[in-house]
């Protein structure tokens, strides 16, 4: 430690041989009203406002400046201590700015690291935070994976799904067999197997995202019953594409239907209640503090069994596709799915046909 | 016999579950719709309810609620009885037990 040569800088407040002064100027750390404590300013520069303020602080430990007068060449023991103390305590001042600006410069570092990831993100139209718009930050403000990893999945699903389409529209104009048929009928089946699953994941991850609908199209949204298609409006819908059937497959088919319809409906008035017990546990104890809920416990359960309905509701759907495929030929059971994919693959497109027809100027 | 066996051997059709369970409830509706009053035990409103949830779960039931039992014997939770009702074994399983409208 190279020891600060005494510097005498002339100062109209203050007699160029006060030590306190001077010491002031060396070490930036010093607080000359006695305590020479550790919190210090975090700046180099010799603070000339904090002199003055040392200064007209001073006289209470040393007193008048006039009795160092004489002293100021010969530094006493008490002076070369404190001249150590200054030492130690600006050392320390200057490590700690050290610290506190690496830090900053990290953080800078991670900020813009976000800025970009978010930039990236916005681009690719993927989900961040809540809200339909995709560029909405929301009020979490915070990118879900669990739902990023969705959206990711399900592009690729769609993909895939338009692909089998076309190679099950192929398979069947060219007649082929049975065995054939069934390969590409049980693939199909297992690909939408996969999307349940994706589903389920994405609805531990956000189950209001997987309510609302997001992932899909609009025409798609226009459908959607708990996270989803309502299996026997498909049934209905798909019913009249896969005659011929046998009065058998017809009176299955219909049961199916009924099944279906019954079971929805006592989901639905399930998903009524929850939405009655959900208005009564905000509701409960008003006149209370603006958003204060008292009921938060019973509140948040609410929100966590709407996971199970979601869950409920796809095993209804999923349930449908396999009890199709029992009471079908593998032959109609191909034709049937093939209906389902392009159905949904129209109704893409539709949505697509809407969000750019051309519209009136306003 | 535990509480659990001797309820559910008591009546032809009887549902365990808790009162603020959403999906018991679209359970119940369901049985309603196709003609049959269930016996419906609120296990959150026994005393015993703690040891009935185990019980349930030591049955093989995947969810302790809402637990079904036609004919004294475990159906399942709500997952089993929508397959059930899906593939037509439901609607069969309860004849015997269907009000007369």
């Amino acid at each position: 430690m190279n020891s600060p040569t005494p510097q005498f800088v002339s100062s109209r407040r203050m007699s160029v041989y006060d030590p306190i002064h001077q010491i002031s100027m060396w070490g930036e750390g010093f607080k000359s009203n006695g305590n020479l404590s550790a919190s210090v300013p975090l700046i180099d520069e010799p603070d000339m406002k904090l002199d003055s303020q040392s200064e007209d602080a001073s006289h209470g430990i040393l007193g008048e400046p006039n009795k160092y007068d004489q002293e100021a060449n010969k530094p006493t023991d008490k002076i070369q201590r404190r001249l150590a103390q200054n030492r130690e305590a600006a050392r320390k001042s200057r490590l700690r700015k050290k610290a506190y600006v690496q830090q900053l410069e990290s953080s800078r570092l991670k900020l813009m690291q976000l800025e970009q990831e978010l930039e990236r993100a916005r681009q690719q139209g993927m989900y961040i935070g809540g809200g339909l718009d995709s560029n909405h930050l929301g009020f979490a403000g915070s990118v879900n994976s669990g739902i990023t990893t969705f959206e990711t999945e399900y592009g690729h699903w769609v993909n895939e799904q338009n692909r089998q389409i076309t190679e099950l529209r192929s398979a069947l104009n060219a007649h082929i067999g049975d065995m054939e048929l069934r390969i590409l009928v049980d693939g199909m089946m297992s690909h939408y197997a996969e999307i349940f699953r994706m589903k389920s994941a994405a609805a531990k991850a956000d189950v209001f995202y997987v309510m609302s609908g997001m992932w899909k199209t609009t025409a798609e949204r226009f459908f959607l019953w708990i996270g989803g298609f309502r299996p026997s409006e498909l049934l209905k819908v798909l019913g009249p594409l896969i005659e011929p059937l046998t009065e058998q497959q017809r009176l299955d088919i219909y049961t199916l239907g009924q099944s279906c319809q019954q079971a929805e409906d006592a989901l639905s008035q399930g998903m009524d209640k929850l939405r009655q017990l959900l208005a009564d546990s905000v509701a409960a104890g008003q006149f209370m503090e603006g958003t204060y809920i008292p009921q938060m416990t019973s509140a948040m359960e609410n929100l966590e069994a709407l996971v199970s309905f979601v869950n409920q509701a796809d095993h209804l759907r999923q349930g449908t596709l396999q009890q199709m495929s029992r009471i079908l030929t593998i032959r109609q059971a191909a034709r049937c799915l093939l209906a389902l994919g392009e159905y949904f693959q129209r109704l893409r497109a539709l949505s697509s046909l809407w969000s750019n027809r051309p519209r009136e100027p306003a | 016999m535990d509480k659990v066996t001797r309820l559910a051997s008591e009546k032809g059709v009887v549902i365990f579950t808790k009162s603020s369970c959403c999906l018991c409830y679209a359970v119940n509706i369901l049985f309603h719709e196709l003609g049959v009053r269930p016996v419906v035990h609120e296990i959150d409103h026994d005393p015993e309810g703690r040891e009935m949830e185990k019980a349930l779960l030591r049955l093989g039931c995947t969810a302790p609620v809402p637990a079904v039992f036609i004919g004294g014997k475990l159906m399942g939770s709500t997952n089993e009885i929508m397959s059930l009702h899906l593939s037509g074994s439901l609607t069969q399983m309860l004849k015997p037990y269907q009000a007369l409208s």
